[in-house]
């Protein structure tokens, strides 16, 4: 049976890659070598995983340099002359091993004001919305993020600036933003304007190329920048 | 500096780089017409000096620059060298003027 050997980070911020000689399978996920790893070969190795299909986001980590979920990556994919190298998501705090702390990651979806404000209570009608109007459509485009932070670690403006929001946040602000039945535009939109906020994006497009999801964090960034340069010709701001 | 000072700067930053589009390509189609016959300085200046629609063009050219230029340079600063708050903004709105006073003295030079 052929061998792949995987370097994975150990430790925290001081630490050092060890390597493990993992059995090759048909079919393989680099999720699947992890877990290797950890029942088989070093029930120390911390790591974070949860459904294993895509859908909680929670296994991403970085393989070969790049950010990516480890469950929609197969082995065949990245090997490199029978080769691998994990480490944990990049800008982030680390923990230990492949676990990130993604505390500050969430509390910027907070400082972005990503939460939903409506007036409506469970007594009043549905908000009619009509699905392929432009706001919805532009809302659509956004909404399936599920938080895995891929692409917060591939942004460079997050490692040159630390207090910048994020692509995951703003993307989030722009769903909300574009949401009819939201009314807290205004105060959403001071918070995520300025030099830690929309206006640091230089439309690098990390995150758009890396998002997993095939989302544009990009294009609702742009957006927020838009909506804010018409809040500033209305006086709204 | 406040979001909507900084969205100010966003919008200024966008129509100044708008402006400057048009104004390079009409600057560098100027002058790869004008050398073609070969002309000296003196030739140059005796077709420019009293020319308004040159004079209005490039003071429009140099403005559009110098709003353009800081407002670039001060997202550099903050990154590259994490230089933020007032005191680079001060640095850069000298260096705004330093640009436009030179410029305009050029302008004034070639087409006054």
């Amino acid at each position: 049976m052929s061998t792949l050997s995987v370097r994975v980070w150990r430790g925290a911020e001081q630490g050092a890659f060890q390597t493990f000689d993992v059995p090759r399978h048909a079919s393989q996920t680099v999720l699947d070598v992890v877990t290797h790893i950890q029942r088989h070969l070093d029930a120390s190795l911390a790591y974070r995983f949860a459904c294993r299909v895509g859908m909680c986001g929670s296994c991403a980590m970085t393989v070969n340099g790049v950010a990516r979920w480890t469950c929609r990556t197969h082995v065949d994919a990245v090997a490199k002359d029978g080769a691998i190298e994990l480490a944990p998501l990049g800008n982030l705090p680390l923990i230990r091993d492949l676990v990130a702390d993604m505390s500050l990651f969430f509390d910027k979806w907070a400082r972005a004001r990503g939460q939903f404000h409506g007036t409506r209570s469970r007594h009043d009608e549905f908000a009619s919305i009509t699905p392929d109007s432009p706001a919805r459509r532009e809302v659509d485009a956004g909404i399936e993020c599920i938080g895995c932070g891929v692409c917060y670690a591939s942004c460079d403006l997050v490692s040159w600036n630390p207090d910048y929001l994020g692509p995951a946040a703003l993307n989030r602000a722009w769903t909300l933003v574009r949401d009819a039945r939201d009314v807290a535009g205004a105060e959403r939109l001071r918070a995520v304007g300025g030099d830690a906020g929309c206006h640091a994006c230089h439309t690098q497009m990390g995150c758009t190329e890396h998002c997993p999801k095939r989302l544009s964090p990009t294009a609702g960034i742009a957006g927020l920048k838009r909506a804010l340069a018409r809040a500033v010709l209305d006086g709204s701001l | 500096m406040s979001v909507r000072s900084e969205s100010t700067l966003w919008l200024l930053q966008r129509a100044s780089a708008a402006v400057l589009a048009v104004c390079v390509l009409v600057h560098l189609g100027t002058i790869i017409v004008a050398i073609q016959g070969g002309l000296s300085a003196v030739e140059i200046l005796d077709r420019t000096r009293g020319n308004v629609v040159g004079l209005l063009f490039y003071t429009t050219f140099v403005i559009a620059a110098a709003v353009h230029a800081p407002i670039g340079l001060r997202a550099t600063l903050g990154e590259w060298l994490g230089w933020r708050g007032a005191s680079r903004d001060v640095v850069l709105a000298l260096f705004a003027l330093g640009l436009a006073t030179l410029g305009l003295r050029a302008v004034m030079g070639v087409f006054g």
